[in-house]
């Protein structure tokens, strides 16, 4: 068998033993359903709801993609100009710096505020948290060029009019700092679902969030798992979908780790 | 000699010499009012006991030592020696992400300019790496990648080469290989070359300056017989290498 398959096949077994255990906790307890249902009574609700939990979905994702999509931008610019800018870093890392310490989940209430109930309100919060941990981990693969690398092309562009440190930026620096871009990548991969439900939680009219947040006052509870269950899948999909993009876009980064 | 038609391409050999050479870092005074002359087409092996300041004065002319730039350096021609320095380091220094003949053609792509692939290919063949232009660096040996930066390095095609210990993490039967490869390629360029090896100092210079004490100084100038590259086993060369180590030693 193949790395790959076996790979899927261990992650197909750790599902059925999750749903197992899911399963034999709701027998051996003799919980109600209305507070723990069964893997098979929320697989029949997702079927039953599907168009409704299929729209839900769509609008979180959407503001996942779209938080994704401004965050990682903005932490990228964000990171290149801090290191292009010395004296832009030593106003801006600082207040970074305090900024990254403001628990972000406090701003929802006034992000709503501000934003509306609508889309942007949990595009911006997404971003918001995608920010930091984008430009941190950029701004400092941008910092740890190797310095041998640096002379090198300070050699091949001596004499040369002025391009030389744009140069060095653009076909060695950012290069050289885009495994530990991967990282920032993959942390915002992580934290982008939070953002989004975050929002939908403090206020809207549509998205997983909201949804799951319905079905509960409602005492739908297998809505509730069965929302909760796609809004899984839908951030596991994201996570793997960005780490397998990133291995395929930076074969030249050794995985130091042995093959799993 | 391989590679003999690559000598040249463009430039007219020229000399650098460094007059009243001043370097501090700090309170420590590496070298001070220190003259060094490196002549046109020629290669200088400068040898010294490690710490001495070669490597610093080396990157002093290269123009990478930001501690250094006061310093007087003028070239035999009188036009600017910015621009037409080459300079290979001990380490490989080849970019991971990037193919070997992107590597080789790297000073084009930060120029600006198109890389001339058909020269890069043809020096790539000069170093024996030319079925390996499409590896990336992590593919070759330590050998091979030296060969590499070899590459990288004439394909700047310029007039003076710079080179700090550029053979010493390799096994002994490689370092002589690659030095007999460079000494063909390099023949008819101003070549400086830091080495803390005796024998390979006696090997490819024409001339051989030790750097010694502190602050340190040119302490003695030899010019061995015959044309580098000079064969290793060479019983001379191995009295003139025992030689030179009791003077580093001392």
């Amino acid at each position: 068998m193949t790395n790959k398959m076996q790979s899927i096949t261990r992650g197909l077994v750790s599902f059925a033993i999750l749903i197992a255990a899911w399963q034999a906790l709701v027998w051996g307890t003799g919980v109600e359903f209305f507070i723990l249902p069964g893997p098979w009574l929320v697989l029949h609700s997702l079927i039953a709801n599907l168009e409704l939990v299929g729209r839900h979905a769509a609008i979180t994702l959407l503001e996942i993609v779209l938080g994704l999509l401004c965050g990682c931008g903005l932490g990228m610019v964000n990171a290149i100009s801090l290191s292009w800018f010395p004296k832009v870093r030593r106003w801006l890392l600082p207040l970074l710096v305090v900024a990254q310490a403001i628990p972000v989940f406090a701003l929802a209430p006034v992000l709503v505020l501000w934003l509306g109930y609508g889309l942007a309100s949990k595009v911006m919060m997404a971003s918001l948290i995608i920010f930091f941990p984008v430009t941190t981990a950029f701004l400092d693969g941008l910092r740890r060029t190797e310095p041998g690398w640096l002379d090198l092309a300070r050699t091949m562009t001596a004499g040369q009019a002025g391009s030389g440190r744009w140069a060095a930026l653009r076909h060695i620096r950012i290069p050289a700092a885009l495994p530990a871009l991967a990282s920032g990548l993959r942390v915002a991969a992580a934290v982008a679902p939070i953002g989004a439900v975050v929002g939908e939680w403090v206020g809207s009219s549509a998205g997983l969030g909201y949804l799951m947040l319905h079905a509960n006052g409602r005492m739908q509870i297998d809505l509730l798992f069965a929302a909760l269950f796609v809004l899984a899948a839908m951030a596991v999909t994201i996570f793997f979908s960005i780490d397998w993009l990133l291995r395929r876009l930076l074969p030249w980064q050794p995985d130091s780790l042995p093959n799993e | 000699m391989p590679g003999s038609e690559f000598v040249m391409d463009t430039e007219v050999p020229v000399g650098v010499a460094l007059r009243g050479g001043t370097l501090a870092f700090g309170d420590k005074v590496i070298f001070e009012s220190l003259d060094l002359d490196i002549p046109a087409g020629r290669t200088t092996c400068l040898l010294g006991p490690s710490g001495v300041g070669k490597s610093s004065l080396l990157r002093m002319i290269a123009g990478i030592s930001p501690e250094a730039a006061a310093n007087r350096l003028v070239s035999s021609d009188g036009g600017a020696i910015e621009g037409r320095i080459a300079y290979m380091d001990q380490r490989d220094l080849l970019l991971p992400w990037l193919s070997v003949l992107d590597n080789v053609s790297l000073g084009a792509r930060l120029r600006g300019a198109a890389p001339d692939r058909q020269r890069a290919q043809a020096l790539l063949a000069k170093v024996g790496l030319a079925g390996e232009s499409k590896s990336l660096p992590a593919a070759l040996s330590g050998g091979m990648r030296q060969r590499a930066a070899l590459a990288r390095t004439l394909m700047e095609d310029r007039a003076i080469v710079l080179m700090d210990e550029p053979f010493s993490s390799l096994d002994a039967l490689t370092r002589l290989r690659l030095q007999d490869l460079a000494a063909g390629l390099l023949a008819g360029r101003t070549v400086l070359l830091v080495t803390h090896d005796p024998l390979e100092a006696l090997r490819l210079g024409h001339r051989i300056l030790v750097m010694r004490g502190s602050p340190a100084r040119i302490a003695s100038v030899l010019e061995p017989d015959g044309l580098p590259p000079r064969p290793a086993d060479d019983p001379n060369l191995h009295g003139l290498a025992a030689a030179i180590l009791a003077e580093l030693a001392g």
